[in-house]
């Protein structure tokens, strides 16, 4: 018995995919995904402490710098601080964000207790006198603060958001712009493949492969074949090592980030992708803690389940592939929303483009990014997380373009409203705005007795 | 011409050198000697980013503002953020070079953030001292997280218009009637030592 015991647990170390037998303790939302490979976050130890932070900064590394986060390690380094992190080691990731504990662990993956900001904030009542009856732990309530990303949340970014009505005048989410960007991107091979439109003539799949009719008129017709990417630029694939780059039927990820690394990074840090960033097979809706439709279970999620690369219908990903799988209450109310009902009256031409709202409108949206520090452009947010916890991510890069950020703040704190898709109104108001108003009007009465 | 030109040169450059004893470089350096070398370099590069950066575009011109929220706002950084960036990236690159090794803030015993009073027993005395005792410096060894620093603090003068306008405008700001030439704050380098 102890023989096949020795035996069994062995086994599964070396050469079992599904290690969860010897986790300590169930993982986060977060993170169960990927739970069962042990050494994307402990690589070859589990004891060392300062490589385990390293692989936070992995996945995570983008959000922890300014203006991301208000409280980047940097803030900490200086000496004068040491007493605070003896308190509380704000230099590591997981002194707030331990795995494997659920009884420590908040929904939003925090194992502090939440009034954990006293430790360096215990004055704020004087600096602030409109916070003396608050208690420290509603400092990180909704609407008012987050202990990372404030963007949407600091003193003057209210007060430059003052009076703004429910809805703009002016409310349209960003165009693409991918393909009117191309010439400036280094990194797509030019050489190879020059921006010209190509023809039938034009494909350059090896004699030996068969191409189908639907497939060639497919990729005819798609902005593939109008912007020069032929065939051998994303079925000839380096498999891994290898100098050689072999035909692949079916290629991966990996081939699309050529010329579309910012969206598939991005896709990789999220929930769809980011079992293919630990390298474990791709995401199924079998394997998720949401509600999802049981006819579609074992779907396979990549690049080619939204938009598959001969013909990418991107309205057609944008709502009906999310409804293909996700049956939660807030997908299901969707299609009574007036976000819906926007988008449909965009994709029968007869609104504006960019007045309707989809799943990806809000979900994944359309952002300026820095591709560098001397190019941004539209791109199409992949990781679906990004906007997620806490919501007042979203508010930024989706809410503002079409709604006032007082009406937005309100809306995203009501979680009956978001359950059901945004049908009605808020029924709660958070006082962030208020408060912004009475600290300008602090300062204009400084400014006044000056005078 | 020129031949002679650079002999010359170079003659009065040797003969500077030999009869003054100057040393341009030694094995080891006091501790004394390289705080205030830093504090010259921090303090120049940051005057001349608020007088011919800020001051200039800002006050004069006017084609540009500069405030605390310099990205969303597409404005120039504060000189003490630009300060402050540098020291954070000070501390980035310190930490694959073990042999160098220091750190350098600013605090005020008039911060706009609270967080940059002094908090140390080093800190609230060198302050409170320079703010005293015009044009002197502040050395002391203190002990932080098990470490012994040598602490030095120097004045940090209001320089230049801006500096004393923005800070009194300001609405957090503890003091509203800073003039030129006062000092505003301090530059607190610390550098670890043994023992």
């Amino acid at each position: 018995m102890m023989i096949i015991t020795i035996i069994y647990f062995s086994n599964t170390l070396m050469n079992g995919e599904d290690k969860s037998v010897f986790m300590p303790g169930p993982m986060t939302d977060g993170h169960h995904q990927i739970g069962i490979a042990c050494e994307s976050c402990h690589e070859n130890s589990f004891d060392d402490r300062e490589q385990i932070l390293k692989t936070c900064t992995n996945c995570h590394g983008d959000e922890r710098k300014k203006p991301f986060d208000s409280h980047p390690k940097r803030k900490f380094t200086d000496p004068r601080n040491a007493d605070r992190l003896e308190k509380i080691d704000a230099l590591n990731c997981i002194s707030c964000h331990v795995e494997h504990q659920p009884d420590i662990t908040q929904k939003t993956g925090l194992t502090q207790p939440v009034d954990f900001c006293i430790h360096c904030h215990e004055d704020i009542a004087d600096e602030r006198p409109s916070h003396k009856d608050m208690e420290f732990n509603t400092c990180a309530s909704a609407g008012c603060h987050n202990y990372h990303d404030n963007r949407a949340l600091y003193t003057d970014f209210l007060i430059k958001h003052l009076d703004e009505p429910d809805h703009l005048k002016k409310a349209l989410l960003p165009k693409r712009e991918y393909s009117s960007i191309l010439d400036e991107v280094a990194t797509y091979p030019h050489a190879k493949y020059p921006i010209q439109s190509l023809t039938i003539e034009d494909s350059d799949k090896p004699e030996d492969i068969t191409s189908t009719d639907t497939i060639n008129q497919d990729w005819l017709l798609s902005g593939h074949a109008k912007s020069g990417a032929n065939c051998t630029s994303c079925h000839m694939q380096h498999n891994d090592d290898t100098s050689a780059a072999t035909w692949n039927n079916k290629p991966d990820h990996q081939a699309c980030s050529s010329c579309h690394e910012p969206e598939v990074k991005h896709f990789k840090k999220g929930k769809h992708g980011m079992r293919l960033k630990v390298g474990l097979s791709p995401m199924t809706p079998a394997m998720s803690l949401l509600p999802m439709n049981k006819d579609h279970m074992d779907n396979e999620l990549t690049c080619n389940t939204c938009h598959p690369a001969h013909k990418y219908d991107l309205q057609v990903a944008a709502v009906d592939t999310c409804l293909e799988c996700h049956n939660d209450k807030h997908s299901l109310a969707y299609k009574n929303s007036k976000h819906f009902e926007l988008w449909q009256t965009e994709q029968s031409g007869l609104t504006k483009e960019g007045s309707g709202v989809s799943c990806a409108s809000c979900h994944m949206p359309r952002l300026n990014y820095d591709v560098s520090e001397w190019l941004s452009r539209v791109m199409v947010q992949h990781n679906q997380n990004a906007t997620l916890v806490p919501n007042e991510k979203m508010i930024r890069p989706v809410c503002l373009q079409c709604h006032g950020l007082e009406f937005s703040i309100d809306s995203l704190a009501d979680k009956k409203l978001i359950e059901n898709n945004f049908v009605g109104t808020p029924s709660l108001h958070i006082q962030s705005m208020d408060l912004a108003k009475k600290d300008l009007q602090r300062e204009l009465n400084k400014n006044n007795s000056d005078e | 011409m020129k031949l002679s030109k650079s002999l010359l040169t170079l003659s009065c450059a040797s003969a500077l050198t030999l009869s003054s004893n100057i040393t341009l470089a030694s094995d080891s350096v006091p501790l004394k000697v390289m705080a205030d070398a830093l504090h010259i370099v921090l303090d120049s590069d940051r005057a001349i980013y608020t007088k011919k950066v800020v001051g200039r575009l800002v006050k004069k011109d006017k084609v540009i503002k500069a405030s605390e929220h310099f990205i969303d706002d597409k404005s120039l950084p504060l000189p003490a953020q630009m300060f402050r960036m540098g020291s954070e990236n000070v501390a980035d690159r310190i930490s694959s070079n073990p042999d160098i090794n220091f750190s350098y803030s600013l605090q005020s015993l008039w911060p706009i953030n609270s967080q940059n009073a002094p908090k140390t027993k080093a800190e609230k005395e060198g302050l409170k001292y320079i703010a005293d005792n015009p044009g002197k410096n502040f050395y002391q060894k203190e002990k932080l997280g098990g470490t012994t620093y040598y602490t030095a603090i120097y004045p940090d003068i209001g320089v230049a218009p801006v500096c004393v306008s923005c800070h009194n405008k300001h609405k957090d700001s503890p003091k509203t009637d800073f003039k030129i030439g006062e000092v505003m704050g301090g530059v607190v380098i610390r550098i670890p030592v043994d023992g």
